[in-house]
C-alpha cells in the first residue's frame, strides 16, 4: 500500500514544496526513505544505488529538461542555437505558426535572436504542430525542444 | 566585482574557474556542448547552457554561440581557460565589443605575442636575450645564410604555432629546403598562416617557464620558475617548481627578466614567460602563454597564493594582492597529468567510462579534477583525466609523497598513465634532479635495454 504511485508521488511533492532532502517514514507495513538533491546542493550527479526498500526520487533538475513522455511519436523541431525565441517576426504581429497549423520541410517557425540578429528557424519535418514548447521571448539552449509536430 | 562570470572551457580548469569564482560570491555560467551533459563544470556553475553538438568546432569555439549565451544569462565577465579561445585575440576583441570583460589581456596583446616571430622582434628591442634566430623565412638563400652563420642544427618554426606544434629540426643544408616546405604546409593546415622563421637548435636543454602577474597599474610581479623539461613531442608531462637546476641567483635573473618582458608590452593579467636555459645556465626567451596555464598548480603550492583568483580580480580592476618583496616560495610542488592514455601503446587516447574511482589525499596532495565514478570520458575532447599535485619542504619529499599518492590512486575502467608516472618517479636520474628535455627518450632507451 505504501508504495502505491500517488502516495509516493504525493511524498515527493512535499519533498520539493519544502526544499527538503530527505523524507523517511517508518510503520508496520514497511519503511520508505525518499531523498532529493536541494538546488544549492554541490556534489555531483552520481549513480544511485538502490537499497532494499529504499527509494530515491530524483528531482527534475533546475534548468528543467523538457521530457517527451506525453509526446511519444512525434517529430522535433529543436533549436539550432543558443539565443531568445520568438513566436513572431515582431511585437504586434500574430505567431507565425501556432498549435494545429500544418507545416512542411524547411519553411520559417519561429525566430531565435542571437547578438541582436534575428535569425529564421526552419522546420526540418513536416507534419501538425501539436505543442509549442517555448514562451515567446524565453531563452533557448542549443537543441532544447521547441515544437512537437506529429 | 564581476555580476556573472561565463567559463568559456570544459573539463578540468572548468571546474577550477568556477571554484575560484563561489569562493569570490560571483555566480556562474557554464557552457557545454551535448558530450557535456554529464560533465562536472554543468553541475558546479549556477546556470549552465547547452551550445551545440560535440565537435569543439560547433560549441567551446563558436564564438556566436558563447557571445549569446554570455548575453542572454547576463555574464559581464568571460573566462576562456587554457587551451579553445584563450589565445584568440578575436575572441578577445569580440567580448569587448560587446561590453563583456574577457579575463584575459587585450586582444592585441595576444596579438603581439602570439605571432612569434613578431614576440622575438620585440623582446630583440628590448634586449632580452633571445636564441639565434630568423625573422620570417620568405627566400631560400637567405634562409641558407642564416643557417650557415647560426651553425646546425636548425629548427624550422611556424609563427602562428604553439604548443610545441609546427615544428622541423633540420640538421643540415641538405635538408633545409623540403624541411621549410614542410613546415610551411603544416602551418597552413593546423594554424591559417604559413609563415615561418628559424632558430638555433638547443639540443637538450631545460625547459623553465616564469609565472607573472600584472596588473592594471603597472605592477608585475614574479612567483618563480617551473621545471617542464619532462615532454613527449614537445607535451609536457610532469613540471615541477622551482627547477632543481635553477639556484637561488639565476631564479632572481630569470624573474627581473619575465617582469621586464611584461612590462615592456604593458601586459595585464596572468602569464608565463617560457625560457630555453642551457648547460652554463644562460637562459633565452622562448615564446609567452598570455594566458593561465595547466601547470599553474604547483606555482600556487609553493608561493600559496591562489592565481586563478588574482587573474579574476586583475581583470576586475584590482591590484596584484602582494608585493615582489612579499612573495615567499616555500618547499617543492611535482605535478603529474595523469591521462585516460595506454602508456603501452605509445599513449594511445584510451576514453571510455570511470567505474571506480578513488583519489588520493592527506597532507600535500592536491587533485585537481573533473571525473567522478561512472563519469563517461567523451572522445571528441583531450584526453586529461585530472592533474595530481604533490607538496613537501623538500623536493626528496615531495617526490615520495608523489609515489605514495600515485599508488593509491585508483582509477578503472579505462587505461591510464598512472603506472607511467609511477616509473618515472623512482627514476633515478629524475630523482637525481639532472635532466633537461631529452629526459623521457633517455629514459625509454633504458627502460628498453632492461627489459
Amino acid at each position: 500500500m505504501i508504495f502505491e504511485t500517488d502516495y509516493v508521488k504525493k511524498l515527493a511533492k512535499i519533498l520539493s514544496d519544502n526544499d527538503l532532502t530527505e523524507l523517511s517514514l517508518e510503520n508496520n507495513d514497511g519503511a520508505i526513505v525518499l531523498k532529493r538533491e536541494a538546488q544549492n546542493n554541490m556534489p555531483p550527479r552520481t549513480s544511485v544505488q538502490p537499497v532494499v526498500q529504499q527509494v530515491a526520487v530524483a528531482e527534475p533538475e533546475v534548468r528543467e529538461k523538457k521530457t517527451s513522455e506525453d509526446m511519444t511519436g512525434c517529430k522535433k523541431i529543436t533549436s539550432p542555437m543558443v539565443g531568445i525565441f520568438y513566436a513572431s517576426h515582431s511585437p504586434d504581429e500574430a505567431p507565425i505558426v501556432s498549435v494545429g497549423d500544418t507545416v512542411s520541410k524547411g519553411q520559417v517557425v519561429c525566430i531565435i535572436e542571437a547578438m541582436k540578429l534575428m535569425n529564421k528557424i526552419e522546420s526540418d519535418v513536416s507534419g501538425k504542430i501539436v505543442k509549442v514548447c517555448v514562451e515567446n521571448g524565453t531563452a533557448v539552449e542549443y537543441g532544447q525542444v521547441l515544437m512537437y509536430v506529429e | 566585482m564581476f555580476k556573472k562570470v561565463l567559463i568559456a572551457n570544459r573539463g578540468e580548469v572548468a571546474v577550477r574557474v568556477i571554484r575560484a569564482c563561489r569562493e569570490i560570491g560571483i555566480p556562474t555560467v557554464a557552457i557545454y556542448s551535448e558530450a557535456d551533459a554529464d560533465s562536472l563544470h554543468v553541475s558546479l556553475a549556477t546556470e549552465a547552457y547547452c551550445i551545440g553538438p560535440a565537435e569543439s568546432a560547433k560549441s567551446y569555439l563558436k564564438i556566436p554561440a558563447i557571445i549569446s549565451t554570455a548575453l542572454i544569462s547576463g555574464a559581464d565577465a568571460i573566462h576562456p581557460g587554457y587551451g579553445f579561445l584563450s589565445e584568440r585575440a578575436d575572441f578577445a576583441d569580440i567580448c569587448n565589443a560587446h561590453g563583456i570583460k574577457f579575463i584575459g589581456p587585450s586582444g592585441d596583446i595576444i596579438r603581439k605575442m602570439g605571432d612569434k616571430a613578431q614576440a622575438r622582434a620585440t623582446m630583440d628591442s628590448y634586449d632580452i636575450p633571445l636564441i639565434p634566430g630568423s625573422g620570417i623565412i620568405d627566400d631560400i638563400n637567405k634562409a641558407k645564410k642564416i643557417c650557415k652563420k647560426m651553425k646546425y642544427p636548425v629548427i624550422v618554426k611556424a609563427t602562428a604555432g604553439g604548443g610545441g606544434k609546427g615544428m622541423r629540426i633540420v640538421n643540415n643544408e641538405d635538408e633545409l629546403e623540403e624541411n621549410i616546405f614542410l613546415c610551411k604546409t603544416e602551418a597552413q593546415k593546423f594554424f591559417g598562416n604559413s609563415a615561418v622563421y628559424i632558430e638555433k637548435y638547443l639540443k637538450n636543454p631545460r625547459h623553465i617557464e616564469v609565472q607573472i602577474l600584472a596588473d592594471k597599474f603597472g605592477n608585475v610581479i614574479y612567483l618563480g620558475e617551473r621545471d617542464c623539461s619532462i615532454q613527449r613531442r614537445h607535451q609536457k608531462l610532469l613540471e615541477e617548481a622551482p627547477s632543481p637546476a635553477v639556484s637561488e641567483k639565476v631564479r632572481e635573473k630569470l624573474g627581473r627578466t619575465a617582469v621586464k618582458v611584461a612590462k615592456a608590452i604593458k601586459y595585464e593579467g596572468v602569464g608565463t614567460v617560457e625560457f630555453l636555459l642551457d648547460e652554463n645556465n644562460n637562459f633565452y626567451f622562448m615564446e609567452m602563454n598570455t594566458r593561465l596555464q595547466v601547470e599553474h598548480g604547483i606555482t600556487e603550492m609553493i608561493s600559496n597564493i591562489d592565481i586563478v583568483r588574482e587573474q579574476i580580480n586583475i581583470a576586475a580592476g584590482k591590484s596584484v594582492s602582494v608585493a615582489q618583496r612579499d612573495v615567499e616560495l616555500k618547499g617543492h610542488a611535482i605535478e603529474c597529468r595523469i591521462n585516460a592514455e595506454d602508456p603501452e601503446k605509445d599513449f594511445m587516447p584510451a576514453p571510455g567510462q570511470i567505474n571506480g574511482y578513488v583519489a588520493p589525499g592527506g597532507y600535500g596532495v592536491r587533485v585537481d579534477s573533473h571525473v567522478y565514478s561512472g563519469y563517461a570520458i567523451p572522445t571528441y575532447y583531450d584526453s586529461m583525466i585530472s592533474k595530481l599535485i604533490c607538496w613537501a619542504p623538500t623536493r626528496e619529499q615531495a617526490r615520495r609523497r608523489m609515489y605514495r599518492a600515485l599508488k593509491e590512486y585508483v582509477i578503472t575502467g579505462v587505461k591510464t598513465t598512472l603506472p607511467f608516472y609511477q616509473d618515472i618517479i623512482e627514476d633515478p636520474v629524475f630523482t637525481k634532479g639532472k635532466f633537461d628535455t631529452g629526459f623521457l627518450e633517455d629514459y625509454q632507451r633504458r627502460k628498453y635495454q632492461k627489459d
